[in-house]
């Protein structure tokens, strides 16, 4: 499951209202529906077929889904279509939610499957691309240490991260994004993903130096 | 914390980092990081990048027409309008 980092953005306050209904009229529903844990007589009803109820959940978790769709894949449009593509594999399936785990963490893990499903048509090998990178590390790191003033400690910005995570190449954003900033562990990515636990760890940390390299270049051109 | 470790090179050092930074432990009291300030200095970079993403990262709004796309593409799965 994600660690706790990853419900800090789940915070009811981050989620606007209800989403329209089809004559353009907000949905009437009590506070429960504000929860990211949605009460469970509004999921029983979105199990049972009822729209409303299911536009409600849409409207609970889209920013959510969507904000991990746009992470993994780096451009809007088709994050988009991704969440689209979630919310609709949601409404074929949510029938068969069980309540073996939280719904929130079991509508997360489907979106990331249907975003795995997504990369993997379009022939990105997810876990293979250390060939096409550039070596991160392997010139070492001491080409530009000894420079104190660069360290990135507490000059990151979130543009300038958000920027650097979205020029990653796909399989190490994916690796970053799951890991870092969804909270995923390394054997439940393992496991998404089909590869070792192994692979997991170096991807991530190739991601890291990449992204280090990416963000201290940031930091460079800022100082001349 | 053995003189084995201690002696470690950078690249020695650098081909473990992942499964030590993995191990959740504080690497930062690896013999190596005792005497070697770029190895330091790069363990400091990777964790505070970890850190921002866990922080910084803000929730992104998807547009308001993609309840119509969603609403619309379910009704075609239903069968109550005609698929395009």
């Amino acid at each position: 499951m994600p660690r706790s980092n990853s419900a800090k953005n789940s915070s009811p306050n981050h989620e606007s209202g209800p989403a329209p209904t089809a004559d353009g009229a907000a949905p009437t529903y009590t506070a429960t529906a504000t929860s990211n844990s949605p009460d469970a007589n509004t999921l029983a009803r979105a199990q049972a077929g009822d729209h409303l109820a299911f536009a409600q959940l849409y409207s609970i978790h889209k920013r959510r889904i969507y904000s991990l769709c746009l992470r993994m894949v780096g451009n809007a449009a088709e994050a988009e279509d991704l969440t689209q593509e979630a919310f609709l594999q949601l409404h074929r399936k949510i029938a068969t939610f069980r309540g073996d785990s939280a719904f929130s963490t079991w509508l997360h893990r489907l979106a990331i499957n249907v975003v795995l499903m997504h990369l993997r048509k379009k022939g990105l090998p997810l876990m293979s691309l250390d060939e096409a990178m550039e070596p991160a590390h392997d010139d070492g790191p001491g080409r530009s240490f000894g420079a104190p003033d660069l360290s990135l400690s507490g000059s990151i910005d979130r543009l300038a991260l958000e920027r650097a995570v979205a020029d990653l190449p796909a399989g190490y954003r994916l690796i970053f994004v799951l890991h870092d900033v969804e909270g995923y562990e390394h054997n439940e990515i393992a496991g998404m993903l089909d590869c070792s636990i192994g692979n997991s760890k170096s991807q991530l940390h190739k991601a890291r130096l990449k992204l280090r390299d990416a963000l201290r270049t940031t930091l460079q051109r800022g100082q001349q | 914390m053995t003189e084995d470790r201690k002696d470690l090179s950078c690249q020695e050092f650098q081909a473990q980092m992942a499964d030590l930074i993995a191990t959740g432990d504080d690497v930062s009291m690896h013999p190596h990081l005792q005497t070697c300030a770029n190895c330091r200095a790069l363990l400091a970079d990777l964790e505070t990048i970890a850190e921002a993403a866990r922080q910084l990262f803000p929730i992104e709004q998807p547009k308001e027409d993609l309840w119509d796309r969603i609403e619309l593409a379910i009704k075609k799965e239903e069968g109550s309008i005609q698929p395009d």
